[in-house]
């Protein structure tokens, strides 16, 4: 067994850690604070090909693997919890699912504008009573003609009003419970889709967060996604991999937070030392070191499996669960470090904070990912 | 139109510390990086190619380990490169690493060469200028801006301690290029994936066109006598006087030197 990254993998570390130093981290405050999407930042990582890093080339994909995506999320919400969010849920809610589910002309046509970045994507499951059940869909797929006709809402939708494409579920026949739930491809502008109420939101707050609006939405019956009535494995294989990027989302937070925290403690001077030579501080900081290490090492073992194409599922709900309770510990913590500084808006461990907690809700609550891993414990 | 870019491999010198004993540098641990102005260079190059379609082939002569280097610039967007290893090389001062350089680059095809101003470990300035003696080029030096139109003229803005020459020339041409004038690029991820699958040729001395003498330590006129770390200064003395009494006191303490 090796720990070592590859050759490629750590040539690619050391490029997105730059970029994520030198383009993404002068952003975080101001976009945090404006609640503003960051546009900009999405330009640049177009122009080095970050929206279809696991994708294979002949769809316009960047050929690597989902550890290297991985990475590029970690590095990425290490300064900005909405950078990389922004990247996870286009990769893993909207490509991934086209890559994996989609048939060859859907794939020819959204890949490689999804992977160029030309497209962003997005993921409408979640409504306003299918949360963590996400089997009581109430939105409507009816096919009339060569059309399927579309109703209902979504809510909660990462990246809505920017993403060009978007995966939504829809019951196709409610008799078959979640095997009438059907999987869409689902265009912006197209007439009878808009957007609702922009959610004001506690952390990762440049992420655009909205509700989808479904009125008599016509969409061409080719832009079914997978099979008719398969939508809830859909639904669920990809959160199974979007679980690895949100995980990987927590775990740059999570090293974000000790970052500053080891810097300030070192800094910080009270009773004539650093604060960072008192024992409390350092047994609590190895302590949170050990569980970031941990986190990491599930995240990548995860990633890993998904590349290696055996089953992940488990794996990806420690990680999530894991890393999500870590980076809110450890962010906790840091403000904690910082004192009265940490509370204010000086410092980046309070953003880190308010960021942390939605990696423990969406994509799967931690109560959730319990439930994936002793379904398989106990199955 | 051929760009071939000279870049090396040193260590990153933000994070190099000198042994304060033997003076020397601390490498441990340091990471590598391609230099800086180097990467300019490289930049430079990749933005023609962007414009004109330029063959861009990037060269190094160093240790099997700046390999890394190369890949970089093969992720950046660089279409060949040319690692020159060989034992035979150790040891060179600047004349017997242009000596070298210019050796392989008889066996190339350029329009234009580029080289960073100066290595950050090295700072001499010195590998770009010699190279286009050796290969009786002319060079401009400290390029701070290129403009062209796909023609015959390359207009080249040189900084000088002054300010600013607009030059233009024809080619072949070498450059040397300050890394605060062209901001690199990223490398691509797709070019990152393909990075280690492609070829980095490996040249020997046996490979270029220079007579061996000129190579390596035999090659290098240069003798390091010492070399030590800088020690801290001591606090100055400060005066407070008017400027007429500042005008003595500057002429008596430079007399005292025997400075005046």
């Amino acid at each position: 067994m090796n720990f070592d990254l590859t050759k490629t993998e750590a040539l690619f570390l050391q490029m997105i850690r730059e970029f994520s130093d030198k383009e993404v981290a002068p952003l975080a405050a101001e976009i945090d604070e404006q609640e503003r999407f960051p546009l900009e930042t999405v330009e640049k990582m177009k122009g080095i090909g970050l929206f279809g890093i696991p994708i294979p080339v002949q769809y316009g994909g960047a050929g690597g693997t989902n550890l290297m995506y991985t990475m590029a999320v970690e590095e990425l919400s290490r300064n900005c919890a909405t950078t990389g969010v922004m990247l996870s849920a286009h990769t893993s809610l909207c490509v991934a699912p086209i890559y994996e589910h989609g048939t060859e002309e859907q794939k020819m046509k959204y890949l490689p504008k999804l992977c160029s970045g030309e497209w962003l994507g997005a993921f409408g499951l979640t409504e306003p009573n299918a949360g963590t059940d996400a089997s009581a869909q109430q939105t409507t797929a009816v096919l009339d003609g060569e059309e399927w006709v579309l109703n209902g809402n979504k809510i909660f939708i990462t990246n809505a009003g920017y993403a060009h494409v978007y995966i939504i579920f829809a019951m196709t026949d409610k008799s078959l419970g979640t095997k009438g739930i059907s999987a869409f491809i689902v265009e912006k502008d197209t007439p009878g889709f808009s957007f609702g109420k922009k959610e004001k939101k506690l952390g990762i707050r440049g992420s655009a967060t909205c509700e989808l609006i479904f009125e008599n939405c016509r969409i061409p019956k080719s832009n079914l996604l997978g099979k008719l009535g398969g939508g809830f494995g859909v639904a669920m294989k990809t959160l199974d991999g979007g679980r690895i990027g949100i995980a990987a989302q927590a775990l740059g937070i999570a090293q974000g937070a000790m970052d500053e925290t080891v810097k300030y403690t070192k800094e910080r001077k009270q009773f004539g030392k650093s604060i960072s030579a008192f024992q409390n501080t350092q047994f609590q900081m190895a302590d949170l070191e050990t569980k970031v290490q941990a986190a990491r090492l599930l995240v990548r073992s995860a990633a890993f499996k998904k590349d290696a194409k055996v089953p992940y599922s488990a794996d990806a709900a420690m990680a999530k669960l894991f890393a999500a309770e870590t980076a809110m510990e450890v962010t906790t913590k840091a403000v904690q470090f910082h004192g009265g500084y940490g509370y204010t808006r000086e410092y980046p461990v309070e953003r880190m904070m308010r960021d942390a907690k939605i990696t423990e809700i969406y994509e799967g609550t931690s109560e959730v990912q319990r439930m994936v891993i002793a379904g398989k414990l106990f199955k | 139109m051929n760009i071939v870019v000279c870049i090396k491999q040193v260590p990153d010198t933000t994070e190099i510390k000198i042994n304060p004993v033997t003076g020397t540098l601390i490498r441990d641990g340091v990471p590598s990086i391609m230099n800086p102005d180097d990467k300019g260079g490289l930049e430079l190059a990749l933005r023609l190619k962007d414009s004109f379609g330029a063959n861009v082939t990037v060269i190094t002569m160093g240790p099997p380990q700046a390999d890394d280097m190369l890949r970089e610039a093969l992720a950046m967007g660089a279409d060949r490169a040319i690692l020159l290893t060989d034992k035979r090389f150790a040891g060179a001062d600047t004349l017997a690493t242009s000596n070298a350089l210019a050796g392989a680059l008889r066996m190339l095809d350029y329009d234009i060469i580029i080289t960073g101003r100066q290595a950050i470990d090295g700072d001499t300035a010195q590998v770009g200028p010699e190279m286009s003696e050796h290969l009786g080029l002319p060079h401009i030096s400290y390029v701070a801006g290129l403009e062209y139109d796909g023609g015959k003229t390359l207009r080249v803005k040189k900084e000088t301690e002054e300010g600013y020459m607009l030059l233009e020339t024809g080619m072949p041409i070498l450059l040397t290029v300050l890394a605060s004038a062209f901001k690199p690029r990223y490398m691509s991820v797709r070019g990152i994936v393909e990075a280690y699958g492609r070829e980095v040729e490996i040249w020997t001395a046996d490979k270029i066109d220079v007579d061996e003498s000129k190579l390596g330590l035999k090659g290098s006129p240069t003798k390091v006598f010492k070399a030590f770390a800088k020690g801290l200064k001591q606090a100055g003395e400060v005066y407070e006087v008017t400027p007429e009494e500042a005008v003595d006191l500057i002429v008596s303490k430079l007399k005292e030197k025997y400075i005046l």
